[in-house]
């Protein structure tokens, strides 16, 4: 299927981008005339997904995060992607409370948070290549 | 994102308002984390009512702060009605930790020490 529309963004791996990010991302899908919430739903699992590239992807090191979003008729798909360290055991990685930086305050929620204000989460990664997270969404309201 | 405080006899009220994510998580936890230092407060309240986003981030903050909350003997309660907040901090159990109200005057009715 072809998208209707396309848009890709690159930034550095930096906390105050993650912001920016959802900013960006939810800005782009309002062109489909999404529900508030359904947009509510789309900034939060971005949000996840690049401070997973920041503080997992890249850790203490600043690298590059890229972000493409496509847009359908009625739905979006987004990727987020990272050239960091990479997910051993993906499997694992998406369990809920599973973090791999508990002294982090981290809580091991952010796949879970995306999975359930997304239609569908799909994970693609390697060690020390990186990682791609790609989330999908279809709104249900009738485009104006 | 801003974090004030208040206070109601040993209880601390904390208001966040804007937006809680990694980029202010720190931010977030030495503020609050400063004012327990300060003593003679036993339980505390997180007011998330001014919170316009909030992720995964949010829920570190608060388990972290409520860990040194019962190391001192207190309660914590959250105050918040955004459904999609409301669900995050269900799905990760922070509700079985802390109870949820809809007004700050609601928990300080249940929490002994206000
Ligand atoms: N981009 C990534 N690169 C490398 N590892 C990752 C990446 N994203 C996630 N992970 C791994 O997957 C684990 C689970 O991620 P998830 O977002 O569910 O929890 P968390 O980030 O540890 O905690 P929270 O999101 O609740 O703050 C992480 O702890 C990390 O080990
Ligand atoms: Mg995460």
């Amino acid at each position: 299927m072809q998208p209707v529309n396309e848009m890709k963004l690159e930034f550095l791996s930096k906390s105050s981008n993650e912001a920016f990010a959802r900013v960006v991302a939810a800005a782009f899908v309002s062109q489909l005339d999404p529900t508030i919430e359904e947009l509510a739903d789309v900034r939060t699992a971005v949000s996840e997904a690049v401070t997973n590239a920041i503080i997992h992807g890249y850790e203490d090191m600043i690298g590059t995060i890229r972000m493409v979003c496509r847009l359908y008729e009625r739905s979006v798909e987004i990727e987020i992607s990272d050239e960091g360290k990479g997910i051993e055991d993906i499997e694992q990685a998406m369990q809920p409370l599973y973090t791999s930086k508990p002294e982090m305050e981290r809580s091991g929620m952010g796949f879970t948070v995306m999975e359930s204000f997304m239609d569908m989460v799909r994970v693609r990664s390697e060690p020390g290549k990186g990682t791609t997270v790609t989330l999908y969404k279809t709104f249900s309201s009738e485009r104006k | 994102m801003e974090i004030r405080f208040s206070k109601k006899g040993s209880t601390l009220i904390v208001a966040f308002s804007g937006e809680l994510d990694h980029h202010f998580a720190e931010y977030a936890r030495n503020r609050i984390e400063s004012e327990l230092l300060k003593a003679t407060t036993r339980d505390v309240i997180f007011d998330l009512t001014g919170l316009s986003f909030m992720d995964s981030s949010g829920i570190g903050v608060l388990v972290g702060r409520y860990a040194n909350i019962r190391r001192l003997g207190g309660k914590a309660a959250v105050i918040c009605r955004n459904r999609r907040i409301l669900k995050i901090l269900e799905m990760s159990g922070v509700l079985k930790l802390m109870s949820v109200y809809d007004k700050p005057d609601d928990a300080l009715r249940a929490l002994p020490g206000a």
